[in-house]
């Protein structure tokens, strides 16, 4: 950790000066051994689950790839998305969930065997997940629920243990104050929690569209209820402690927490735009859709804010640009969600490829750039072992510039897609006008994989072992 | 002190608790459960057989609804799919087991076509089986996936099996394809997916709405290659070729540069099978479009393949179309003779 470096020079904020309410306690063996694991596991998932998405992105272009019945496009289209649902985000961000949670109680956290076991949990079941997907056994091609209850159980078990663990340890905090980050955190788990089990019960979804209405429900807050408030509860952490400097606005982080709760939770029919389910649903969906630009903006700019000025510490930082990048991309997509749930936008922007880029400028551009942001500002100060700074830069330019390369060509060919419908050109024309923009999605696809394999390195250079016991400790 | 949410951990997280079982309650389970209630299907649809039902589970198990919809929008891009889909439509869905849920087969994405009618669209069972063994053997830009999995290859096919015959390239080199049950409950299941009219008798309001979108789609520009590529071409391929042995070329068929063109439009409105021709035996059974499409639309497609790929053939008009389909018995007879 004392090897001067060009980047992280003579200025590294974390080791400076501490942020208000961050009273050190000292990072115990344990905590560092669970916290890795779930790096690592989220790292082999990230890595398995893009690869299947390379591949189906292949699939778009060569079609005949292969003709084996796991390996179908059908089949392995689930595998991407849970894989990287719940295995590579969900174990990423719970990771960072298991530091910043009591550091900020100024405690250690409540249980480790119970972390152990939700980790075992979350792994079962995607590892059996993935098999029973590929067999061709799925929970009706509901989308992101598509695991079986029998198998998603173990996951939703792994989740309350988590949510009870996390739970104790605020509650027998040494503050006063329950720091906003923990709101969001937890937050998170409940509102997951519940999710999942309206999503799984039966009674009320068994027959006709009764299932659609849920499923709009739930295919959002999927999303939205646990990945956004999650990762930008670790944000509130991450942001101002690299930064050194508190954030903007503590009241604008609570305004953001109680409007994401209140309109997040009306606007998932909106995925359900123009179809059979009732048309009131629909309209709450898109007039919270708009609603969605207060919390949105709150957060973005809340976050800016406390980033203004400091520009040349987040240059000289090589987690702070990842977080940079995940802000923005919030704000993006945020907005950009709004506008395609508006009947007008909708009407060309729906079925089409769009709506690919707009999930993958989500979940990768903002969701996963913030775990990363916050795994390279962590990790190397709890193990004492930091990635090379020239395999950190590479992964940031690869996996940014690939999104980039991703998402545009979608967001033009899915506008084209949608106006060639709507002009009443022949079906296969919408296929054929795509084929040199999914060439460009699997240019940008490969870039990201790379970025992937990279990550997965970096997390094997920074491992714990052979600890360094430096200044950082003691400096705080 | 005590309602402070700062420091007041029972009372943050019970309102963020029960505040969010609360909105979830009005805005996903009451609805939910509100349709389910209201859940009737269409009177004139038919209850789903058991084959039908089988070939359901084929289609989810194999993620078709992944790229393909079965939900026609009310709004005019998607009037090519069918009447607005209702929810009626999708009534005799339901759980089909305990460890399953609901089918979701509305779907999200449209990266194939709608399938709410393809049972209507494309009722030839050939057709499907040759489309699921291999896509681009009748339809060249696709870009879906084969499925030779829900075949086998037999040297010797039993008297039952449902032989598949591919062009050249695309079959085996030595036996014969033959679908499975899955295949075949797949294909039952396609063949079924047709809209039924939404109720017998129509409210006086909803028949002036029927006639103002009837008055709009008339308006539409009719074009006889559009309407070509989406109803014939995916047998009679893109360049009139057809695909040997199961669907004939329109390319120098002899009906469709005949001077006389009643049977060309008869063919068209009516349908055709078994019928060798130029003495070629095709498997391919062609559907009526008499019900799906105008006089004006007929004519328009019937110009379109009497002049196209090297056919020079006399045109014809809407009027000469309704001709033939008002003199439908007429026609019937001097068939039969």
């Amino acid at each position: 950790m004392n090897k001067p470096s060009a980047v992280l020079s003579v200025e590294r904020p974390l080791t400076v000066e501490k942020a208000k309410a961050e009273e050190r306690i000292d990072t115990s063996p344990e905590s560092v051994r669970l916290i890795f694991s779930f790096i690592a596991c989220s790292a082999f998932w990230l890595v398995f689950g893009t690869l299947v998405g390379e591949y189906l992105g292949l699939k778009f272009v060569w079609p005949e790839l292969d003709t084996i019945s796991w390996l179908s496009f059908g089949r392995l289209r689930p595998v991407h998305t849970n894989v990287v649902f719940w295995g590579f985000l969900s174990q990423g961000m719970l990771a960072l969930a298991l530091y910043v949670v009591p550091r900020t109680s100024q405690r250690e956290l409540f249980s480790y065997r119970l972390g152990w076991s939700s980790l075992g949990l979350m792994n079962l079941s995607v590892v059996l997940g993935v098999i029973a997907l590929m067999a061709g056994i799925n929970n009706g091609a509901q989308e992101y629920r598509e695991f079986i209850w029998p198998i998603f159980a173990l996951f939703a078990l792994g989740l309350i243990l988590v949510a009870y663990n996390l739970y104790k340890t605020i509650a027998d905090r040494n503050v006063k104050e329950i720091y906003i980050s923990n709101w969001y955190i937890l937050a998170a788990c409940l509102w997951t929690i519940i999710l999942v089990l309206v999503a799984y019960l039966p009674g009320y979804q068994q027959d006709g569209i009764s299932q659609t209405v849920i499923q709009g429900y739930y295919m959002h807050q999927g999303v939205g209820q646990w990945f956004t408030p999650m990762v930008l509860g670790l944000t509130y952490y991450f942001l101002p402690k690299l930064l050194n400097r508190p954030i903007y606005s503590y009241s604008l982080g609570v305004l953001a927490f109680w409007t994401q709760m209140v309109f997040y939770t009306m606007i998932g029919s909106h995925h359900f735009v123009f179809s059979p389910i009732p048309w009131w649903i629909q309209t709450v969906a898109i007039v919270f859709s708009v609603g969605m630009i207060v919390p949105v903006t709150a957060g973005t700019g809340n976050f800016l804010l406390t980033m203004r000025g400091k520009w040349r510490s987040i240059a000289r930082s090589y987690s702070l640009p990842f977080i940079l990048v995940g802000v923005i991309f919030y704000a993006i997509v945020s907005y950009q969600g709004t506008l395609e749930a508006f009947r007008s936008l909708n009407k060309v922007w729906h079925f089409t490829n769009f709506t690919i880029a707009h999930s993958h400028m989500s979940l990768y551009g903002f969701v996963a750039f913030l775990i990363w942001g916050g795994v390279y500002g962590l990790i190397p100060r709890m193990t004492g072992n930091e990635p090379p700074q020239f395999a950190v830069g590479a992964h940031f330019w690869l996996a940014l510039i690939g999104v980039l390369v991703y998402s545009i060509p979608l967001m033009v060919g899915g506008t084209l897609q949608g106006l060639s419908w709507i002009a009443g050109e022949s079906f296969i024309e919408s296929v054929t006008l795509m084929q040199p923009y999914w060439v460009w999605r699997a240019v940008g696809g490969t870039m990201m994989f790379i970025s992937h394999l990279i990550f997965a390195y970096n997390v094997w250079k920074m491992r714990p072992g052979n600890r360094i016991e430096t200044a950082e400790s003691t400096n705080s | 002190m005590k309602l402070n949410f700062h420091k007041n951990h029972k009372l943050l997280f019970g309102v963020v608790f029960w505040g969010f079982v609360f909105l979830s309650l009005i805005i996903a389970v009451f609805p939910a459960l509100w349709v389910q209630q209201e859940n009737e299907p269409l009177p004139a649809s038919e209850p789903i057989t058991e084959l039908e039902r089988k070939g359901m589970k084929v289609f989810i198990n194999e993620g078709c609804v992944y790229c393909h919809t079965q939900q026609v929008r009310p709004i005019a891009m998607d009037e090519n799919w069918g009447r607005p889909s209702a929810p009626g439509d999708y009534a005799r869905i339901n759980r089909p087991s305990v460890w399953r849920q609901t089918p979701a087969v509305l779907g999200s994405a449209r990266t194939g076509p709608d399938l709410t009618s393809i049972g209507k669209r494309q009722p030839s069972a050939v057709w499907h089986y040759m489309h699921l063994y291999n896509p681009r053997s009748v339809v060249k830009e696709s870009i879906m996936p084969s499925y030779p999995w829900l075949f086998k290859i037999v040297e010797n096919p039993s008297k039952d099996a449902t032989v598949v015959s591919m062009p050249g390239e695309y079959g085996p080199s030595n036996g014969k394809i033959i679908a499975t049950e899955k295949a075949e409950a797949l294909v039952a299941y396609l063949q079924s997916l047709k809209q039924v009219s939404m109720d017998a008798e129509a409210s006086a309001a909803q028949k002036a709405k029927a006639d103002s979108i009837a008055a709009q789609a008339a308006k539409k520009k009719i074009d006889g290659a559009t309407i070509y590529a989406n109803n014939c071409a995916s047998c009679h391929q893109s360049d009139g070729q057809g695909v040997e042995g199961v669907f004939p070329p329109m390319a120098g068929d002899p009906v469709v540069t005949a001077e006389d063109p009643t049977d060309h439009i008869r063919i068209v409105l009516y349908g055709l099978q078994g019928v060798p021709i130029e003495g070629t035996e095709y498997q391919g059974i062609m559907q009526p479009f008499g019900e799906m499409m105008s006089d004006e639309e007929v004519a328009a497609v019937i110009n379109h393949e009497r002049t196209s790929w090297g056919n020079d053939a006399p045109t014809v008009t809407a009027e000469d179309v309704a001709k033939v389909r008002n003199n439908d018995e007429l026609n019937k007879i001097q068939a039969e003779e």
